[in-house]
């Protein structure tokens, strides 16, 4: 693990997975964000597409269990972004 | 007890199971189910509904929310079932119950799991192409259980 650079599951999940056209990556860098709101800021830089990333009611769990902005992540991480739920 | 399935479920089957956990007195049911989106009686080929949810995470939260009701009540058994997939109008979604040595406690036990499972699951619900809006009384239904 030592050589490679950290990693970062990252899952979008309905509407959202369909806006950004992709509901699963793996993201590779070697100075890693260190919370949700610094890998959201990542994101949102490669276009305008991710913005609904910003979207205040965007959701984010951090190995599974609700999180937000301000929590801390770290190599190996399942980050999980969704809009609000609709279940029941 | 918490299970999140594709194939559909039985009333009969879960309330003996229920029963079977123990002598309990008052046994409440709720069973949710899937409304005609279309407005036209039957559902369209276009027109399927379909529910996603996040893997672990959903059983992780349904579980959480059985613990909070039998701290919240006296509760001797609790259910939560919720399907997933592709499903048409009419088709069973959800079942929550809940026993009891008393009825009130049955009671607001399914009213507090319902609640808080539909503002917390990571379930998802979409109707033909249109995914379905949160809803605010969704959210005041379940904060209420906050204030009490």
């Amino acid at each position: 693990m030592s050589n490679q650079a950290p990693h970062y599951t990252l899952l979008y999940f309905a509407s959202l997975g369909e806006q950004l056209g992709t509901q699963s990556e793996t993201l590779k860098c070697e100075e890693g964000p260190e919370t949700v709101g610094e890998l959201i800021s990542l994101l949102t830089k490669r276009g305008e597409s991710w913005e609904p990333l910003l979207a205040p009611t965007t959701k984010v769990a951090v190995n599974q269990t609700i999180a937000n902005r301000e929590t801390t992540i770290s190599a190996g991480d399942e980050i999980a972004f969704f809009p609000p739920v609709t279940g029941g | 007890m918490i299970r999140v399935q594709t194939e559909d479920f039985h009333l009969q089957t879960e309330y003996e199971a229920l029963q079977q956990s123990g002598h309990s007195g008052a046994i409440v049911t709720f069973i949710g189910s899937v409304r005609d989106f279309t407005g036209l009686g039957t559902t369209e080929d276009n027109a399927t509904f379909r529910l996603d949810h996040y893997p672990g995470m959903t059983e992780k939260v349904l579980e959480k929310i059985e613990l909070q009701a039998k701290a919240r009540w006296d509760l001797i058994a609790t259910t939560i079932i919720h399907r997933v997939g592709e499903l048409k109008a009419g088709d069973q979604i959800v079942l929550v119950g809940a026993s009891s040595r008393h009825r009130k406690n049955a009671f607001e036990a399914c009213e507090f799991m319902m609640d808080i499972l539909k503002t917390q699951a990571p379930f998802w619900k979409k109707e033909g192409h249109h995914w379905v809006d949160a809803k605010e009384s969704d959210n005041e239904a379940a904060n209420r259980w906050l204030i009490d």
